[in-house]
């Protein structure tokens, strides 16, 4: 087991690596000279741009000012963003509770729907059950997500007014910053003006949840089913109904069981698609996290932001990923007796 | 009473070219304690018979039969939860592959303790103990040990003696084996039949034991099912049966054995076994059989007593038991 | 001990070519049927969008401006503009009749260009194994492990916005899996004995990775093209809406998103229509692929 863990471990380090190199060169690539972008229209002296060359670390030889570069990335020193002026892993930790708050119920909801049709749809397999949820399966995994939002956002929020268009919380609300997560933050706050305030940040959520969890959702659900079917027509199924077992029992226990690696697997890859998806979501829903920060990064062309947020999310990408692999030989009793 | 009692049962499932008889027509009574042998071909529906007799068929496969009691219990008319409680304690059934028929995610030990749970209850200590004891009967070593193995950690015979004691743990009146043996190794195969025929001696349990192996039949059973394209074609005593078979298509099994080979070249039986969509008008044997005759295609024999066995045929064998 | 099995059954029926299995299971298929005939209507749309647009997509009709001119089930409508027109006063429907030309376009673009790219590294990966495999298998690794928008935003926020860069940019996120798809496939061919003999007979590297190995392995590879050219209009329309895609007045649908946001009260339509006919396409070539994915793997076969 041990080993199987440092194995996995020791193929993840490399391709780290190589995010590092990929986002020391991508911001090499941007056209124009590094100063020139970050003091914009502005003129500069020949003089003043030598010494924020210098100061940048730019005048050094490349190999070096990687070195360097990867020093930093590894003490947590993710460069200054050029508008803020603030640290980028400042930046990004502040920003990052918001999205992973969404993120969160995203999955949730995902999981907590998807798995149940899926399984359901495997049984019935054939069935106009089954049929409907593969048919709306396949159209929310076919979703442009950001016309999705804002269709929601005309239906519930324009026509019936039941859900706020935009942000975590009203603006009658001062929560002051305290864990990132606006529904812990409302409630730790104690301040009389904020009653209600967890309420609200939670009907903030609804939408935005349901826009983000929905190709998740369909990825699930999907991949539910399939691996319940190749699982419900294995050997030990029969057996298990030759025992007398009810069926809840036998899709609950006996095949669930075995379709649920699969699933999880692909539940842990669904991160990355998330966070994709957090980017158009959070841009739709002016929800201040991570996605919307990067594609105003972008807009303002912050780089050293850009960069930062590139690494740190593919970085969080791998982590969960390599969580899953690790995961999933938890789950498999073939892989973890493995010697 | 007889243990079992099957009248003109049928299994039909849905194709795309329309329904098709997987068993068609199966009478068979079976007595407490008695060894019964079903034989035929891959396809022939000797598994089929016995996973309806189980209540296994899965919708949208249709079972009907004019009777089908077990043990003086309607089974036709029973409903599926009244029908949990007998199938897996007093009908147990084996399989083919052992290795795929126990679920990889749960131990051996739990896999048996969890029929105990369901059909006997007790508790936990108790159930642990009683696993062990069966673990013991089926001839595994150092049982204790081996309640929390996977069974990916056994052998393809361990895994046998896992099912067997896990079908044999509520002290069932019939245990069906289905080709129990054909996965595993020829050593091993004899180890696992001696000890199914030594517990249904043991325990005056009833079982049937489906096979396409003739020899194992000769070892072992005390009556024959022959079955050929969905059809029971023949049925008689063991001893009988390999002495003077009445159907043509038992007698061209017979003489396809290689022990029974007279010449340089081994008998076949010309044709292939009808498929789905090709089943012959009247004898579904004729096309093959060397005794065919007119009425043969055109008129479908019943199954009769006919010269001391029952027999599917119009023109059985003649010839004296000697 | 002895088996009793009879001599095996000869074919009867005639094998029928498996081009031609592939059509008849697609065509039993009425999900895959329906993506079809929707691609088709999208390719008639594309080709004769001139001729089937009752105006030319950027013609401004400014009394549409001053007030606006809703679609017909709408009160107020305008008969000359059935889906009525946009904020600037453009007939939406000769837009979204134009837009199919993009769509296609970039889905065409977008999977040539990774298809290309990703068989090159695989069969490169695949057939020289070593270091070659390793650094082509890594870079994959990295490309992958960045989500594909992200990443397609990063290249786009260096290359500079318009629809080629998007479409390069995206077309570079998908590299990967047609990469990983042509090296499995050339390690599961590679040790068969057809390559064997077709190396003994003397055939070169290059030769044996086109003409012997590739034809061999396109399954995979046309399912995966299929549901990316999917996603990459889905990608592209993304770009498209945050800003960095197709620039506008192009009739891109992404981009006639852009700015729907602010428009969503008064002028709904211009929000659902152009999402609807993205959800449309997207779902037509998602419903093809995952029928050609069951048509193409036999293990999926009733």
């Amino acid at each position: 087991m041990l080993r199987f863990v440092l194995t996995r471990v020791g193929l993840v380090i490399p391709t780290f690596l190589g995010i590092i190199l990929l986002t020391f060169i991508l911001i090499r690539l941007v056209p124009g000279d590094p100063v020139q972008v970050r003091v914009g229209e502005r003129g500069i002296t020949e003089e003043r741009r030598l010494a924020l060359l210098h100061e940048m670390g730019l005048d050094r030889p490349l190999h070096v000012q990687f070195f360097d570069y990867v020093g930093g990335v590894l003490q947590g020193d993710l460069g200054i963003s050029i508008i803020t002026k603030k640290p980028v892993m400042v930046e990004f930790l502040t920003l990052f509770p918001a999205t992973l708050e969404l993120a969160f119920f995203a999955i949730l909801f995902a999981a907590s729907i998807g798995l149940p049709l899926g399984v359901i749809a495997a049984v019935r397999r054939g069935s106009a059950f089954d049929h409907t949820v593969m048919g709306l399966s396949l159209t929310g995994y076919s979703m442009p997500i950001f016309w999705w939002g804002l269709l929601l956002i005309l239906l519930f929020s324009v026509d019936l007014g039941w859900t706020p268009v935009a942000k975590r919380l009203s603006d009658d609300y001062f929560v002051d910053q305290v864990t990132g997560f606006m529904l812990i933050d409302t409630l730790l706050s104690d301040d009389p003006m904020n009653e209600g305030s967890f309420l609200d940040a939670l009907h903030h959520l609804i939408l935005p949840t349901v826009v983000l969890g929905t190709v998740p959702l369909a990825v699930i659900a999907r991949m539910t089913r399939s691996a319940m079917l190749e699982v419900l027509g294995e050997d030990y199924i029969r057996t298990a109904r030759a025992k007398g077992l009810g069926s809840i029992r036998v899709v609950a226990v006996h095949a669930l069981r075995n379709a649920l690696v699969p699933v999880v697997t692909v539940i842990g890859l669904q991160v990355g698609t998330l966070m994709g998806g957090a980017i158009l979501t959070e841009t739709v829903f002016s929800w201040p996290g991570i996605g919307k920060w990067l594609v105003e990064s972008i807009g303002r062309r912050d780089y050293p932001a850009l960069q930062g947020g590139v690494l740190v999310i593919a970085a969080l990408v791998m982590t969960v990923n390599l969580a899953v692999d690790l995961l999933y030989g938890l789950l498999n009793p073939r892989i973890r007796h493995r010697r | 009473m007889p243990l079992l009692e099957i009248r003109n049962l049928a299994v039909e499932f849905q194709t795309h070219r329309g329904p098709f008889r997987a068993v068609d027509g199966v009478d068979l009574t079976l007595e407490p304690g008695e060894l019964l042998g079903v034989v035929g071909e891959s396809g022939s529906g000797k598994s089929v018979t016995m996973l309806a007799v189980m209540g296994l068929i899965a919708w949208p496969g249709k079972v009907t039969a004019d009777v089908m009691r077990f043990d003086g219990i309607d089974l036709m008319s029973l409903s599926d939860s009244d029908r949990r409680k007998i199938v897996g304690k007093d009908i147990a059934m084996i399989f083919q592959e052992p290795m795929t028929s126990l679920n990889p995610s749960f131990s051996v030990g739990y896999q048996i303790m969890e029929t105990l749970a369901v059909h006997e209850g007790g508790s936990r200590r108790e159930r642990r103990r009683r696993t062990i004891e069966l673990l013991e009967q089926v001839g595994i070593p150092a049982a204790a040990s081996r309640l929390d193995s996977f069974p990916h950690q056994l052998s393809g015979g361990m895994c046998q003696r896992v099912m067997i004691a896990m079908a044999i743990a509520c002290n069932p009146k019939l245990l069906i084996a289905d080709e129990p043996t054909t996965a595993l190794d020829v050593t091993i195969q004899a180890q696992i039949l001696d000890l199914l025929v030594s517990l249904s001696r043991e325990r005056n349990m009833a079982m049937v034991l489906i096979t396409h192996d003739m020899g194992v039949v000769a070892e072992t059973a005390q009556r024959v099912m022959v079955m050929y394209a969905s059809q029971q074609v023949e049925e008689q005593p063991a001893e009988r049966l390999f002495e003077q078979p009445r159907h043509p298509y038992t007698a061209a099994l017979l003489e396809a054995l290689p022990e029974r080979a007279l010449e340089k070249r081994l008998n076949t039986i010309p044709g292939v076994v009808p498929g789905i969509a090709d089943r012959p008008s009247g004898c579904v044997f004729n096309p093959r059989c060397n005794f065919a005759q007119e009425r043969c295609r055109i008129e479908q024999p019943l199954l009769e007593p006919k010269l001391g066995a029952r027999v599917r045929c119009h023109f059985p064998i003649r010839g004296d038991v000697s | 001990m002895t088996d009793i099995t009879l001599p095996a059954a000869e074919p009867v029926s005639r094998p029928i070519s498996p081009s031609r299995e592939v059509w008849l299971s697609l065509k039993a298929n009425k999900g895959a049927m329906a993506g079809l005939i929707v691609i088709v209507l999208l390719v008639i749309a594309a080709v004769f969008a001139d001729i089937i647009a009752p105006y030319h997509y950027a013609q401004v009709f400014k009394e549409c401006v001053v007030e606006v001119c809703p679609p017909a089930w709408r009160e107020g409508s305008d008969p000359r503009f059935i889906l009525g027109t946009d904020a600037v006063g453009r007939d939406l429907w000769s837009r979204l009749i134009h837009g199919s030309r993009y769509s296609l376009f970039i889905g065409s673009i977008v999977v040539t260009i990774s298809l290309a790219a990703g068989i090159l590294f695989g069969l490169l990966s695949g057939f020289f194994r070593g270091t070659i495999d390793i650094l082509i298998m890594r870079a994959m690794d990295i490309i992958l492990s960045v989500p594909s928008l992200l990443l397609a935003l990063a290249i786009v926020a260096i290359l500079g916005s318009g629809l080629l860069n998007a479409m390069i940019a995206v077309a570079i996120t998908y590299i990967p899996h047609y990469a990983r798809l042509a090296r499995a496939a050339v390690l599961t061919e590679l040790p068969k004995d057809y390559v064997t003999a077709s190396r003994v007979a003397g055939a070169g590297t290059l030769r044996l990775m086109l003409n012997t190995v590739l034809p061999n392995c396109l399954a995979p590879l046309i399912v995966q093209a299929t549901l990316s050219f999917s996603t990459a209009i889905l990608d592209a329309a993304a770009l498209g809406f945050l800003g960095y895609g197709a620039q506008a007045p192009t009739p891109e649908w992404g981009t006639m998103l852009a700015d729907a946001r602010s428009l969503i009260r008064s002028m709904p339509w211009v929000v659902t229509l152009p999402g609807l006919a993205i959800l449309i396409t997207v779902l037509a070539f998602n419903l093809l692929g995952d029928g050609l994915r069951d048509a193409l793997d036999p293990k999926l076969k009733r």
